[in-house]
């Protein structure tokens, strides 16, 4: 990995009674960098306490008082939190996006900072599995999908492939990350043969997480708005805008925050991405829209209904222009040459992107999939407070999850702790 | 090295590592350091506990052992079932007061059921719906029926011009009638999608939901193309005088907070051999029910010498449910 750092090389293996006394001294340095910090890392994550305990009792009463308090019915069963968790997929599958470059094409900047698109992956899955609870009308009952214990309708269902490939990118992502900063903590050389094929793996594996959720639903002949091959792809490439355009963000906050060296090369070829995807992700759009317009009949319904309304019913009208013209002023903040030397255009540019496709995924995709319903029957949805509060909770979560990870990973990576110099020192005497 | 915000100079937690000079009095630091900590953690604690406050108190008053632990239906022996069957008993009378018997009815040997509905005869009275909504112990607050009604436009077969909720005296002179319910599905979507195989087809035609089992997903609701389930988005609310004590498992008991539910063709009747409540409420006759593998009975006659159709028939869900006109 970093090259910068002085590292012994290839240390004699190790028998298990070392890693057993030297892990549990990882895991002791990481607990306390994850808690040591400034006051305004203490103030942000009593911030994100406060707003995931909001969003806690808010399911905790869903759960109590049944699903009754979202504003999801029978016509419309899925709302927020399916939104969230398909747009949350989307954002661990765009952290391959850095994997890509740095490990296939050795792109240096890329390989000094791709840590931080696997640990995005992490949360964001962390996130997604949290909105498939907090959509559950008995999450009690959870056991009865696990492989064994209960049933597990596979190969069939397409949920239970989702539940697949997320829990095996978790893993996935978790081993890289996890043996990596182990052995950087440990000041060795990472052997390749325990990471590059979990890297390639994950690389097929971001793949398959956004696919296989969009088959969730393409694959469903009764929803005409759904029903179209063109789902998988157009997930693929708006997850390959709005993860770049995240990690963007992110990485300028950690070059504002902390020590560690973010190249101008891994933002560059994130740039490069992203100019690409989203004009590729707005054609599609483009051509999703003037199939259905231009055909008529039972699948223009959806489309008109979202963007022109339908006999006074237009609640998604605002969200569907709101999220075409984030789209397509990113896109145009993306054309200004050089823009990756331009911060207050890529700022912004990546802000509207991420918003953009966020619409995009919700009251652009899930909800219009039930409005009309199966036997046209319109019924609109908007939704309720406590769907709001539990979405906010579960977002303040991922970004807890994150923001530790984080507090990790850099100053491992950068190598500038002493807790790090001081375990390894005291590493042969023990 | 370089202190850094982040890495605040040092662990800091008295561990014996060297820290940088000039650091004096990070001891005193650190502890007052940790006693915030240790009183953050537990106030964040103690908040966490009471924001799943409603969680505990929901799971302590329904949530029992044996109905956590219950097996799928299709895995229960004779002794398993018969004591979920009794506690169910029991947990009706608990709860709403009523003295109800739950069954196992299961399909008979060489019957598979098949419906069919006269669109020149149905007058969209909705009797059906109503007598769905009681024979099936729906929530009253909702008015919940597994039928819906279709007012359909005279010249159009496309439900885009139905409306169901229509409101004035019946039959209007320029409409017709299409009641929609389970079509019971030979190639059923709903039974695909099923992460946990809550719902599957039984031998006799009849598609089914395991109450106890489903998790609450939503996602055959999503899959059926012709709105036949329903979910109880919380605990349905029926006066115990009204409660249909004639109960089975897999049909009509009421049905628990946070599951799946749909039309069963009535199997706590039609098993037993009567016909499914709404069919003995429609006024008109416009509705046959019968076993499909007997060519003797209406079904099959009507199947054989009308022009049926099925709904969404280019869908390829192969409804058990045929629409004909006679006339």
């Amino acid at each position: 990995m970093n090259a910068t750092l002085s590292e012994p090389a290839a240390a004699a293996p190790h028998d298990a009674k070392f890693h057993t006394t030297s892990y549990l001294k990882f895991l002791r340095m990481a607990f306390r960098l994850a808690t040591e910090g400034t006051w305004s890392f203490y103030l942000w994550m009593t911030v994100l306490t406060c707003v995931f305990l909001v969003g806690a009792h808010a399911w905790a009463t869903q759960v109590a008082q049944g699903m009754v308090v979202t504003n999801m019915t029978d016509h419309v069963s899925w709302g927020l939190y399916i939104a969230n968790f398909t747009f949350l997929v989307g954002l661990a599958a765009g952290g391959v996006m850095m994997v890509i470059p740095a490990y296939i094409y050795h792109d240096k900047d890329m390989h000094d900072a791709v840590i931080i698109g696997e640990l995005l992956a992490i949360a964001s899955i962390v996130m997604c599995l949290m909105f498939v609870i907090a959509d559950l009308g008995r999450p009690d009952r959870f056991w009865h999908m696990l492989p064994f214990a209960g049933k597990f309708n596979w190969p069939i269902s397409m949920l239970t492939w989702d539940v697949i490939v997320l829990n095996g990118y978790l893993l996935l992502n978790l081993h890289i990350c996890g043996y990596l900063l182990y052995k950087r903590f440990l000041g060795e050389k990472p052997d390749k043969r325990w990471y590059i094929p979990f890297v390639f793996l994950s690389i097929a594996w971001a793949i398959s997480i956004h696919t296989v959720t969009a088959f969730l639903y393409c694959g469903l002949g009764g929803r005409p708005f759904w029903n179209t091959a063109l789902m998988a792809p157009r997930f693929l490439t708006t997850a390959f805008v709005a993860g770049p355009a995240f990690i963007i963000l992110v990485l300028q906050i950690i070059r504002s925050m902390t020590n560690m060296k973010i190249g101008s090369g891994s933002i560059q070829t994130l740039v490069a991405i992203m100019r690409i995807t989203i004009l590729i992700g707005l054609l599609m759009l483009g051509s999703e829209v003037f199939t259905a317009l231009y055909t008529g009949g039972g699948h223009a319904v959806g489309i008109k209904y979202l963007f022109f309304g339908y006999h006074g019913l237009d609640s998604l009208v605002p969200w569907t222009w709101a999220s075409v013209v984030c789209m397509v002023g990113a896109a145009v903040l993306l054309m200004r040459p050089k823009v990756h030397e331009h911060l207050r255009t890529l700022g912004p540019a990546c802000v509207l992107a991420f918003v953009g496709i966020w619409i995009e995924k919700g009251m652009g995709l899930i909800v219009p999939g039930f409005v009309p319903s199966t036997l046209h029957e319109w019924v609109e949805y908007l939704p309720s407070a406590a769907e709001w509060k539990i979405m906010a909770g579960i977002w303040a979560a991922g970004l807890m999850v994150y923001t530790l990870l984080l507090k990790v990973a850099i100053p491992v990576f950068t190598g500038n702790y002493s807790a790090i110099r001081s375990f390894s020192s005291t590493r042969c005497p023990t | 090295m370089e202190p850094t915000p982040t890495s605040n100079g040092g662990c800091g937690s008295g561990c014996g590592c060297h820290q940088d000079p000039g650091d004096g009095g990070d001891g005193d630091d650190a502890t007052r350091r940790n006693l915030l900590k240790a009183a953050g953690v537990t106030l964040g604690a103690a908040a966490f506990a009471k924001a799943l406050a409603p969680l505990a108190s929901w799971s302590r008053e329904n949530l029992s052992v044996d109905e956590f632990l219950q097996q799928h239906y299709r895995e229960l022996d004779k002794e398993q079932l018969a004591a979920v069957l009794k506690r169910m008993e029991d947990d009706t009378k608990e709860d709403y007061g009523a003295d109800v018997t739950i069954t196992d009815h299961r399909p008979q040997k060489g019957v598979k059921f098949g419906y069919a509905l006269n669109l020149s005869i149905c007058i969209g009275c909705r009797r059906c719906a109503e007598a769905c909504h009681h024979e099936n112990n729906h929530d009253r607050a909702t008015a919940n029926s597994y039928i819906r009604v279709l007012e359909m436009q005279k010249g159009s077969i496309d439900i885009e011009q139905a409306n169901a909720h229509y409101d004035h005296p019946v039959p209007h002179p320029d409409k017709f009638y299409m009641p929609v319910q389970c079509q019971q599905c030979d190639n059923p979507p709903c039974v695909h999608v099923c992460p946990v195989e809550a719902t599957w087809k039984e031998e006799d035609g009849i598609v089914v939901v395991d109450y106890n089992w489903c998790i609450g997903c939503r996602y055959c609701e999503a899959a059926c193309p012709y709105h036949a389930r329903r979910f109880n988005w919380t605990k349905p609310e029926i006066p115990e005088e009204e409660i249909n004590p004639d109960q089975s498992y897999l049909s009509n008991r009421i049905r628990p907070q946070g599951v799946m539910e749909k039309c069963t063709f009535c199997l706590h009747r039609t098993r037993e051999g009567r016909m499914p409540a709404c069919l003995e409420a429609c006024p008109t006759g416009a509705r046959v029910f019968g076993n499909l593998l007997d060519p003797e009975s209406e079904i099959r006659k009507v199947i054989d010498n009308k022009r049926v159709f099925v709904l969404k028939e280019e869908l390829g869900t192969k409804p058990s449910f045929f629409y004909f006109f006679d006339e």
